[in-house]
């Protein structure tokens, strides 16, 4: 498991208050795991400050699931 | 930093306006009651409602009301709720704005009709409709606070129509101040500098205003929701017993600046 993914993970469960089984990769943050419109702002604000990035508007709106969560926070650690 | 005293021991209060663990309201919210103050809570909405009780439980209060402050009835059913459960309160923290996120980018001369009324119906009249119903409760005096941004005063990138909306509230601050004053209910404003709220995260380019601030007001730092707290729990506690009409900005002295620092970085992006 990557460390983006861990973290990711962790973020999710504390603040949409799921288990950790139901935050794979696939899981859609919304129809999956039961987020509204305002966790999914929430959650990218969650994940600028864990990982000390910024994520621009037009791409948070392209985050829909953990997996496109992983793959943006990596393509700017790098 | 959290401060704790009793300067609020024995005042209730009504917060209007927390979203979530990271809105100024809740900095103020916790202010209070770490410094005695017994709390109500308003919302606007269920996405809203499951945020703010957990959080209002945080702090010992289970009164917490639906208020959707476009509609006089509903605030007129919250001041009745707050008569039957206090008979009277002490102060009113108004934390609450809205505009289209569409026109919080490009050019304000933009803007349409109806998102102008709208906004200035929730972000500057809704003060003024509280500031009646709170006057009747208010019968040994009072403090309101509403909540502020230096955009009202200088043009700042995308604020646009809350820009409008600001100014027109910090000037009804001092028409109602004149009003109340004879019944000692005092009215100011926090003008805080920008804080990463939820409500931010509809301004454009939210991330270089941070930036900006940084680099270039006197304390090169941005303010945190604590610290509008604490600054609130002043205006709304006797400490400023002879303070009203005031704004007071809470923004690291950003407000006296009138160019870009020296030594700050060019920035064009961020």
């Amino acid at each position: 498991m990557s460390d983006t993914l861990e973290k990711v993970q962790a973020i999710v469960v504390e603040h949409l208050g799921v288990e950790a089984e139901k935050v794979s990769a696939s899981a859609s943050f919304i129809e999956d795991l039961g987020a509204d419109s305002l966790d999914t702002v929430e959650l990218v604000m969650a994940f600028e400050e864990e990982f000390g990035i910024e994520i621009p508007d037009d791409a948070a709106e392209s985050i829909l699931s953990v997996g496109d969560a992983i793959s943006f926070i990596d393509s700017v650690k790098k | 930093m959290e401060i704790k005293t009793d300067i609020l021991s024995g005042k209730r209060g009504l917060i209007m306006g927390v979203a979530n663990n990271r809105s100024i309201a809740w900095g103020i919210a916790k202010a209070c009651s770490n410094n005695g103050a017994e709390l109500a809570f308003t919302y606007q909405g269920d996405a809203i409602k499951k945020r703010i009780v957990p959080l209002a439980d945080k702090l010992n209060s289970p009164n917490v009301f639906e208020c959707d402050v476009s509609n006089p009835e509903s605030i007129d059913e919250t001041f009745a709720k707050l008569e039957k459960l206090w008979g009277k309160i002490d102060f009113v923290v108004h934390a609450i704005g809205f505009s289209d996120k569409n026109e919080l980018d490009g050019r304000y001369i933009d803007t349409t009709e109806q998102n102008f009324i709208n906004t200035l119906n929730i972000s500057c009249y809704s003060f003024t409709a509280v500031a009646q119903r709170a006057e009747k409760l208010m019968k040994d005096g009072g403090s309101l606070l509403t909540l502020t941004y230096y955009g009202a005063e200088k043009v700042m990138p995308h604020y646009n129509v809350m820009g409008i909306a600001k100014a027109g509230l910090e000037t009804s601050v001092k028409y109602l101040a004149k009003d109340l004053g004879s019944q000692n209910i005092r009215v100011n404003a926090i003008s805080a500098g920008p804080i990463k709220t939820l409500a931010a995260s509809g301004i454009g380019d939210f991330r270089y205003i941070l930036k900006w601030n940084e680099y270039n007001s006197p304390l090169k730092r941005t303010v945190s929701i604590d610290e509008v707290g604490n600054s609130a729990m002043y205006l709304l506690s006797d400490l400023s017993s002879g303070v009203t009409g005031e704004i007071h900005h809470v923004d690291s002295g950003y407000n006296i600046i009138g160019m870009k620092s020296e030594d700050a970085p060019d920035i064009s992006t961020v």
